[in-house]
């Protein structure tokens, strides 16, 4: 079953789009700025990578996630400390009570368990030294298997068929780097399909891009 | 993994969890005040779209530079001063009478940080996120931004860590104009390919 985060073409999350403000600030409530800083620096602290903070934000229950985007930032900030035991169960709610009058006890600082996945070097650009797989103009077939728990493949692309359009630089596979099982570096393929190819015949003329990595593709038959 | 259960009650307000989880870190030296200051003073006053308006801008005023920024988006944009996270791989998309490109990010919110800043409200919002891959001429036409029948409508999905920024058409009327007058006419909506950037 496809999961919040996965919102490409599902009508569940179709509604009327917000105005758009060219004055937005940047962060609407002080709460805001800090969720953003402190999610950045909870990945750090926790050992963990960007695709492990992509995929803690999925991890989010759907009426949460949906509350907010630095609401879902908070809960996975606080998942990504509690994953590696740098924070207890329970210890930010029982400061957040004590914060506001309310006397609990706090848990003991548990005994940290941080991932330890090498690190091919900073970012998730990566040098692979395989020959691509596909080439430009090719036809290629995104798997339509059960995904990973994390994956970048989008829902609305699996068992679609589109062409390679261009190769991207080589990256960091997210699937396994959001587990620490490894970087996997692979080549990348921006695949464009058909419109029609997603959403059918009816579909508005046009088409869709989409960055995929090597291991989500086969060739088309 | 951690159960979401074990997480702390989302009906405390945010600003109390946020404020606990900091003092947390703080009071165990894993993060420091200054350190969060500054990720915030960054992202508040240095990174934003005032910097791709600047890339945009060179590329109508500067041919060589324009077809530099298509052919190598990152370093072109690196000459400018403007690198960082969310910005490792650009590619550039050229609107044109005939092409008109727009970017989402439908799994999250990825956005091209050092050229745009960050996201704002719409681009994160589910009905952009799950609507624009399946009927973009409705999506823009609701913003006001009617493309004519001939015209190619492409839709990227920001799903690998590449970045994209659109090259928005140059409006008519513009001949005469600098470049920082020219950077001044160029909208954050425009260089994600929502709307097309406004005659003076």
């Amino acid at each position: 079953m496809a999961r919040v985060h996965d919102m490409g073409g599902r009508t569940r999350y179709f509604g009327p789009l917000p105005p758009i403000d060219p004055d937005e600030p940047v962060f609407h409530e002080v709460w805001e700025a800090r969720t953003f800083a402190l999610a950045l620096l909870a990945n750090r602290v926790s050992g963990a990578n960007l695709h492990a903070f992509r995929h803690a934000i999925e991890r989010v229950p759907e009426e949460e996630y949906l509350s907010g985007y630095y609401q879902r930032w908070l809960a996975s900030a606080e998942l990504l400390l509690l994953d590696s035991g740098i924070l207890a169960p329970g210890a930010v709610e029982a400061r957040a009570r004590r914060l506001q009058g309310e006397e609990v006890g706090e848990p003991p600082v548990p005994e940290p368990h941080k991932p330890g996945m090498p690190s091919g070097g900073p970012g998730n650009l990566r040098t692979v030294e395989a020959a691509p797989a596909f080439a430009v103009g090719d036809p290629v077939t995104a798997r339509a298997d059960e995904p990973a728990p994390h994956t970048r493949l989008p829902g609305y692309a699996r068992g679609r068929t589109g062409t390679v359009v261009a190769l991207r630089p080589a990256q960091v596979f997210p699937d396994t780097a959001a587990q620490f099982t490894g970087e996997n570096p692979q080549h990348v393929y921006e695949v464009r399909f058909d419109a029609r190819e997603l959403w059918g015949a009816d579909a508005e003329p046009g088409s869709v891009t989409v960055d995929l990595y090597e291991s989500y593709l086969e060739r088309a038959r | 993994m951690t159960d979401l259960r074990q997480t702390a009650d989302p009906t405390l307000s945010p600003a109390l969890r946020v404020e606990a989880l900091e003092s947390l870190l703080l009071e165990r030296g894993l993060v420091d005040s200054a350190t969060v200051e500054t990720f915030i003073r960054t992202y508040e006053t240095a990174v934003g779209p005032m910097n791709g308006a600047k890339v945009v801008a060179k590329a109508w005023s500067d041919p060589e530079y324009r077809q530099w920024l298509l052919e190598d988006g990152t370093a072109a944009i690196a000459s400018l001063g403007f690198k960082g996270p969310q910005g490792e791989h650009m590619v550039v998309l050229e609107n044109s009478p005939t092409v008109h490109n727009v970017v989402v990010c439908t799994l999250c919110s990825c956005y091209p940080w050092p050229v745009l800043g960050l996201p704002p409200s719409w681009y994160k919002d589910p009905a952009y996120r799950s609507r624009v891959v399946k009927e973009p001429r409705a999506v823009l036409a609701e913003w006001g931004t009617e493309l004519g029948p001939d015209v190619e409508l492409r839709v990227y999905d920001s799903s690998s860590e590449v970045r994209y920024l659109v090259l928005p058409e140059r409006p008519p009327g513009t001949e005469s104009m600098s470049e920082e007058e020219l950077a001044a006419l160029v909208t954050r909506d425009a260089m994600v390919g929502v709307r097309k950037v406004a005659a003076p």
